[in-house]
């Protein structure tokens, strides 16, 4: 059966709308460890402060922090009072001086018990996992309160890696499915239809008036990926399912790089001319333009970089922030009022969603063009033709 | 957060929605100018915008 956007698209809708409830932790197990989670919980909580209001605030912060940061396991939500998590562990994978090491994240128990696999040692400390020399001994933490334990490398599959894969997979069934629609006619069917305007203003909006007719072949499958990949990973983080991906700093980053690689490594012989031997300049200054000049090539993935990872994360933190202070004012005016405040700046959420993705693709397209065009009145000067660039 | 982080945060707002409103004003001064131009405008607006964004929230994340 051919494998159409329609039945890619209600499979993994369906799957997603059942999902929380195909998968439960182990409760029983969780119950006997889950008095020494809510004493040690309420032990600081009582220390910190007594009051009712600021025992919810301190809460809705962890709350918060906690959703911000990559799992190692999917909790959808859990009962405090009883102590049962709803959700699904994720495998561990662990490199740990050269041993390759594979278990659920279910032995952690919700970072309370120390994993004990062929004899080593492992304690999840916020989402971090530590080696420890034997099943009793403590973290030492260092002044600022942060573990000085060796780690042994983490390459588990965390929520945010379960999302990229998802999207990634996603965009794939999408995609081809689009590709293959053109076979039939010259208008695409289904989703396709959504997606080819969208490619369509890439191309028309984006690529050509910034990287030019000439070039921009060579380069739109990077934008059109970048586009859709931080879209759809925005998208995602606006669910309640906790996903907080473009919201990490680390793959934001990591994005950046891409763009930079891209820009660099399809660059314009003037480009380089440009940064290592400023033309039309004193050879002094020249040489004191080089690390300037290097400096000033990754001042621009890096604004990339904070700009999409501080509108995400914002926007997630004022969210989960509003949604919190239905917790702290327990009115029947606060609620309802609150709840459609967030509704609405989950709207604009949206809007920040696709913008986000759209200034992220755009700049990338600015940046490939200004490295990629050709420079006139280099031309006029060196009198040498301008080199093909690299990415093909 | 305490006081200087506060204040800091302040001021970043209030740099960024003067730029804004900047930023806005004269967009809508030059689609009145020519108003087959609009999409264009639009579209660097909203670049521009982007960018003052990202450095308020760089700074306020700072903050």
């Amino acid at each position: 059966m051919v494998l159409s956007g329609k039945l890619i698209k209600n499979t993994l809708t369906a799957f997603f709308a059942v999902m929380p409830s195909l998968f439960f932790a182990n409760q029983a197990t969780d119950t006997t460890h889950v008095h020494a989670h809510n004493a040690e919980h309420a032990a600081t909580h009582a220390h910190a402060e007594s009051h009712g209001a600021v025992n919810e605030k301190s809460e809705i912060k962890a709350f918060i922090d906690h959703h911000l940061k990559d799992s190692h396991e999917f909790n959808f939500f859990a009962d405090g009072e009883e102590g049962k998590h709803f959700g699904f562990a994720l495998p561990v994978i662990l490199i740990d001086n050269g041993d390759f090491k594979v278990f659920s994240s279910s032995e952690f128990h919700h970072g309370e018990k120390v994993a004990q696999i062929d004899g080593n040692y492992y304690k999840l400390h916020h989402e971090k996992i530590y080696k420890l020399k034997s099943a009793d001994e403590a973290l030492t933490l260092d002044a600022h309160g942060h573990p000085t334990n060796e780690k042994p490398l983490d390459f588990s599959i965390t929520k945010n890696v379960v999302a990229m894969l998802v999207t990634a997979l996603l965009m794939f069934f999408l995609f081809t499915g689009l590709a293959r629609s053109y076979k039939k006619g010259p208008l695409p069917t289904g989703f396709g239809r959504v997606l080819e305007p969208l490619i369509l203003f890439i191309r028309d909006e984006v690529a050509i008036p910034n990287i030019g007719e000439k070039k921009y072949r060579k380069f739109m499958g990077y934008l059109l990926t970048v586009f859709f990949f931080v879209l759809i990973l925005n998208l995602i983080g606006l669910t309640p399912l906790g996903i907080n991906v473009t919201g990490n700093i680390a793959i934001t980053a990591c994005l950046a790089l891409f763009t930079y690689l891209v820009t660099n490594l399809g660059a314009n012989k003037g480009y380089w001319h440009h940064i290592f031997w400023m033309p039309d300049v004193p050879v002094l200054m020249k040489i004191a333009l080089i690390p300037i000049e290097i400096l000033g090539t990754l001042t621009k993935p890096f604004a990339l970089m904070i700009r999409l990872y501080a509108n995400i994360s914002a926007g997630h933190i004022v969210v989960m922030s509003l949604l919190g202070l239905i917790y702290v004012f327990k009115n029947w005016i606060a609620g309802p009022s609150f709840f459609g405040l967030t509704l609405f700046i989950s709207v604009i959420e949206i809007l920040v969603a696709f913008l986000q993705a759209f200034v992220f693709t755009m700049l990338s397209a600015l940046f490939i063009g200004m490295a990629v065009q050709d420079h006139h009145h280099e031309e006029d000067h060196d009198a040498h033709t301008e080199e093909e660039p690299i990415i093909i | 957060m305490e006081i200087p982080g506060i204040v800091g945060a302040g001021l970043v707002v209030i740099g960024a929605g003067l730029g804004l409103g900047k930023i806005g004003g004269s967009a809508m001064d030059a689609i009145a100018r020519q108003p087959e131009a609009a999409g264009k405008i639009q579209t660097a607006m909203i670049i521009i915008a982007a960018l003052l964004e990202g450095v308020a929230f760089a700074a306020l994340f700072a903050a």
